[in-house]
């Protein structure tokens, strides 16, 4: 009996209405969007990848990735250094390595985990020629057609089925190790053959290939093999069985096997080059940090570390950082209750003020936001230093001695004096607005209703301004926890923040898989501390205005 | 009409302007980084203005990131976008961007200028060519400044001064950092100079170290910022204080302040270019055009008349002159001088690389203490 009511065009009014709804929401939606996807790229995004590298660890393994399966067996508790395939997989990950210049990066991270790895690598990138010299030159003094790269060529390059799966293999090796696509011609398939034969040289060969073609944009028909091409030649020389082979170069292959080429024992050649191969302390340290992704910075991040044998503290002398987060978030507690010390009875006053006199006084709260945070924090300095004004009033006064002045600066005092000014018009601002809507009639009511003016005012105008109160506190707490620049300037050595360490290790020693961290768990301790500041005052209880 | 003739002579011009058009693959504007302040307006006055002098219609930009250049150049060439050309670092953050592959390699002989007399770039640089990458400009040298009305009547003439209180009371500035206040603080404890790293490379030397600057931590101000040594010593703040000689002889030369100069145990350091890597192929030649210039002889001479930092160059050292404004001969002031250089130390690149990181966490612990 009930009808679908309907629109005048005659569908149903309520489709009407949804579609109607819709629209708007669309077009608001359409309002934001390029707000939203301004804040999604210049905001979320870049955070949420610089918090992603707390976590990353994928340069070991592209850089290693022979390597790191050949250590995946070897007992680092066994006290002997790693087998030598091992040394043997190492050598020609560094080579390629070396040659891309990528070393000495995984020197540098693997240096925040053991001191001395970053010489090592780097030195060791250029000894390794060395070592591949050793094989290459009695090879070409053995015949002249080796230095020639299209003998290479002839013998590698596939003649009947090519082996697609050691190309895309490689491409992917060298992709991953330079960070830059290693797609594209390469005028070079390996030999699916030769891949069986000679498995070693093959995919030398062909990384040297991919590399060549991809990354430097040369032909390497044309061009010489590096060393360690000839190094994989003779190694693989001692145990193939060429008798079955018929391919290019046969002779020549036939030839050099008969000569017994010298190989380099790796594992000795790596030891000639630095002692610290030979011990097992860098092969620990590549193995445990060798995953794709590590807790590894966190757990630096709490002064706690990865070792073969599980997580540990880090040694006592290098435990700070659990120290200064504690004292970050005691010190901006500190900062948030002085400046609400401080903040209320001026937001009071500008709230009950008038008009004249309150744009006067809020023109002085606003004066010190318009100068530069560096002026302000080092005004402070002249101020609060031993031959500073403070102090020369309280000499000249007499209050104190010439000979002991106070010290006020460098020190955690002075970077509360500092901060509880700069951030004070935070705190003040929000309670300003929160205060200015209460109406004064309220209290008079309380008065006339016989409440003292403390009742009055603690039972009538405070509650009513903690709205305010909760604003400001959240705005400078979450400001303070973030500060760096003024604890460096005037923190000494006990004043200084977490952040400090932050910017050291994002500007200083490199290391933002540790600064990510401590920033992850920064932006956690805030969030951690804003749910509970939600269930105990409860987040509808702030007002900005 | 009057259009077209300003742009045919404008042309005109700028094709007659030297080998840096001739060609036409160079870039015409380069940005270059620096650290600021006098340091680079030196380089602005010694470098870029006779330059830009040669070749007209090429502008130069400066920015003033040089302090945080290792992070923002690697944040720059993840996002795929290099913007500057020419960067001037500390010797250690370009091994360390070297190492990063962030930096161009340079091969002194063919990249760089020969000295007047025939000598080959990597001869006349010699030692101080410390990293592939690295095109050195300027020694300086982190040394300490004293009161001379606050040390009574004998002057400090020994590094140990700074550790002795009893001697020299009062307070006193070190970086907040562990390189060179580790090896002044071995040195001072006995240690002889040829041993100072190999000390240190042990657990037990870097606690002797620690021990020893544990005797002065309640009167040390520890400064992040060079200029802060200069300040606090003009305050009457420490009786004595490290920062780089530059900014001590501008205290006293230019602001007049009653300081001295202790240079004894100072720390040889050196500041040069880098070229970044992944510039398009005109910037990149644009930029090693500027650098073969920039330091060639006569220019890394003309930089000490602007500031007194010694010059990298071997060939440049007799061609020092006097200071541009205040007519003073610059070579008595520069670190290099014989008879500043009588004990002095040259930062170990290799082993601060290898231990940076360790130590700088045990300092940091230890200065929480």
């Amino acid at each position: 009996m009930a009808e679908t009511m309907l629109a005048a065009d005659g569908t149903p009014l309520k489709r009407s209405l949804a579609r109607a709804l819709r629209r708007q929401k669309l077009r608001a939606l359409g309002l934001i969007a390029p707000l939203l996807i301004f804040v999604l790229i210049t905001f979320i995004v870049p955070i949420a990848s610089m918090l992603f590298r707390s976590v990353e660890n994928q340069i070991v393994g592209d850089t290693l990735p022979m390597t790191v399966e050949a250590l995946a067996d070897w007992d680092p508790n066994a006290g002997t250094p790693p087998s030598e395939d091992v040394y043997e997989a190492m050598y020609f990950d560094m080579f390629l390595a070396a040659e891309a210049k990528r070393h000495t990066r995984l020197g540098t991270r693997l240096n925040y985990e053991q001191t001395g790895v970053s010489s090592l690598f780097r030195q060791s990138g250029r000894a390794l020629d060395d070592i591949g010299k050793e094989t290459q030159k009695p090879l070409e003094k053995l015949d002249g057609a080796w230095k020639d790269g299209e003998t290479w060529h002839g013998i590698f390059n596939a003649t009947n089925d090519a082996d697609t799966d050691l190309l895309d293999q490689q491409r992917k090796r060298v992709a991953a190790l330079t960070g830059s696509s290693a797609s594209g011609e390469v005028n070079f398939a390996p030999d699916a053959a030769l891949s069986n034969l000679l498995p070693r040289t093959t995919r030398a060969y062909t990384a040297w290939a991919v590399y060549t073609a991809t990354q430097q944009g040369r032909d390497p028909a044309t061009r010489d093999p590096w060393e360690a091409v000839a190094t994989a030649l003779a190694l693989d020389l001692k145990t193939a069985d060429l008798s079955g082979y018929t391919g290019p170069a046969a002779d020549l292959l036939t030839e050099a096997q008969t000569a017994d080429l010298p190989v380099p024992a790796m594992a000795g050649a790596f030891e000639d080059m630095d002692e610290d191969w030979a011990g097992a302390t860098v092969w620990k340290t590549i193995q445990t940090h060798s995953s794709t992704y590590t807790s590894g910075y966190f757990l630096n991040a709490v002064d706690a570390q990865k070792t073969p044998d599980g997580v540990a503290w880090q040694p006592e002398e290098k435990q700070i950082l659990l120290t200064l987060f504690g004292r970050t978030i005691w010190m901006s507690l500190l900062i948030t209750f002085s400046c609400i010390a401080l903040g209320y009875p001026i937001a009071w006053l500008l709230a009950n003020l008038p008009m004249r006199q309150a744009n006067l006084l809020l023109i002085l709260v606003l004066l010190p936001f318009w100068t530069s945070l560096l002026v302000r924090t080092s005004a402070w300095k002249v101020m609060l230093q031993q031959q500073g004004v403070i102090n020369d009033v309280l000499v000249w006064v007499g209050l104190v001695g010439d000979g002991d002045r106070l010290i006020m600066i460098n020190n955690q005092f002075g970077t509360i004096v500092a901060m509880t000014h700069i951030l004070l018009p935070f705190m003040i601002l929000p309670m300003y607005s929160v205060m200015q809507t209460i109406p004064p009639s309220y209290l008079r009511a309380a008065k006339s209703l016989g409440a003292t003016n403390w009742t009055a005012f603690w039972r009538v105008y405070f509650p009513q301004s903690v709205p305010g109160i909760g604003a400001g506190s959240i705005l400078v707490f979450i400001l303070a926890i973030g500060y760096y620049i003024t604890p460096e300037i005037v923190g000494g050595t006990k004043g200084v923040f977490i952040s400090n360490r932050i910017a050291y290790h994002i500007s200083s020693s490199l290391n933002w898989g540790l600064a990510a961290a401590l920033g992850t768990i920064l932006l956690a301790a805030v969030l951690v501390l804003y749910w509970a500041y939600d269930k105990i005052v409860g987040i509808d209880n702030v007002k900005l205005g | 009409m009057k259009l077209t003739k300003t742009l045919l002579a404008t042309t005109a011009l700028t094709l007659a302007s030297g080998t840096a058009f001739a060609d036409g693959h160079m870039a015409s504007d380069m940005t270059l980084v620096s650290w600021g302040g006098a340091y680079q307006a030196s380089q602005q006055n010694a470098y870029v203005a006779p330059y830009i002098e040669n070749n007209p219609g090429v502008s130069a930009v400066w920015d003033e990131s040089s302090a945080e250049a290792v992070a923002k150049l690697r944040a720059m060439n993840e996002a795929g976008s290099v913007t500057w050309d020419v960067v001037d670092v500390v010797a250690a953050d370009a091994i360390r961007l070297c190492d990063e592959g962030l930096a161009l390699e340079i091969d002194p002989d063919e990249d760089l200028a020969a000295a007047p007399d025939g000598t080959s770039a990597a001869d006349d640089f010699g030692d101080l060519l410390v990293s592939d990458c690295f095109i050195p400009q300027i020694v300086y040298s982190t040394t300490f400044g004293y009161r001379t009305d606050l040390v009574g009547d004998t002057a400090p003439t020994s590094v140990c001064a700074v550790f002795d209180t009893e001697a020299y009371p009062g307070k006193r500035s070190l970086e907040k950092r562990p390189i060179n206040n580790m090896e002044w603080a071995l040195l001072c404890d006995g240690v002889a100079k040829d041993d100072v790293y190999d000390v240190l490379a042990t657990e037990e030397g870097q606690q002797q170290a620690l021990d020893k600057l544990a005797t002065i931590k309640d009167d040390v101000i520890w400064w992040s910022a060079g200029a802060d040594t200069p300040q606090l010593l003009a305050d009457g703040e420490v009786v004595m204080g490290s920062t780089y000689n530059g900014r001590l002889f501008a205290a006293i030369e230019e602001q007049k302040q009653p300081i001295g100069m202790l240079w004894d145990a100072q720390v040889f350091d050196l500041d040069g270019w880098i070229i970044p890597t992944g510039l398009s192929p005109e910037r990149e030649a644009r930029a090693r055009d500027f650098i073969k210039f920039a330091t060639d002889t006569q220019r890394l001479a003309d930089q000490a008349k602007y500031i007194s930092y010694g010059p990298a160059r071997a060939s440049s050292a007799p061609l020092v002159g006097q200071h541009a404004e205040l007519g003073i001969d610059m070579a008595p002031h520069m670190p290099t001088d014989p008879n500043n250089a009588k004990n002095t130390f040259l930062y170990n690149y290799e082993f601060w690389a290898d231990y940076r990181d360790d130590i700088d966490a045990k300092f940091q612990a230890w200065l929480a203490q």
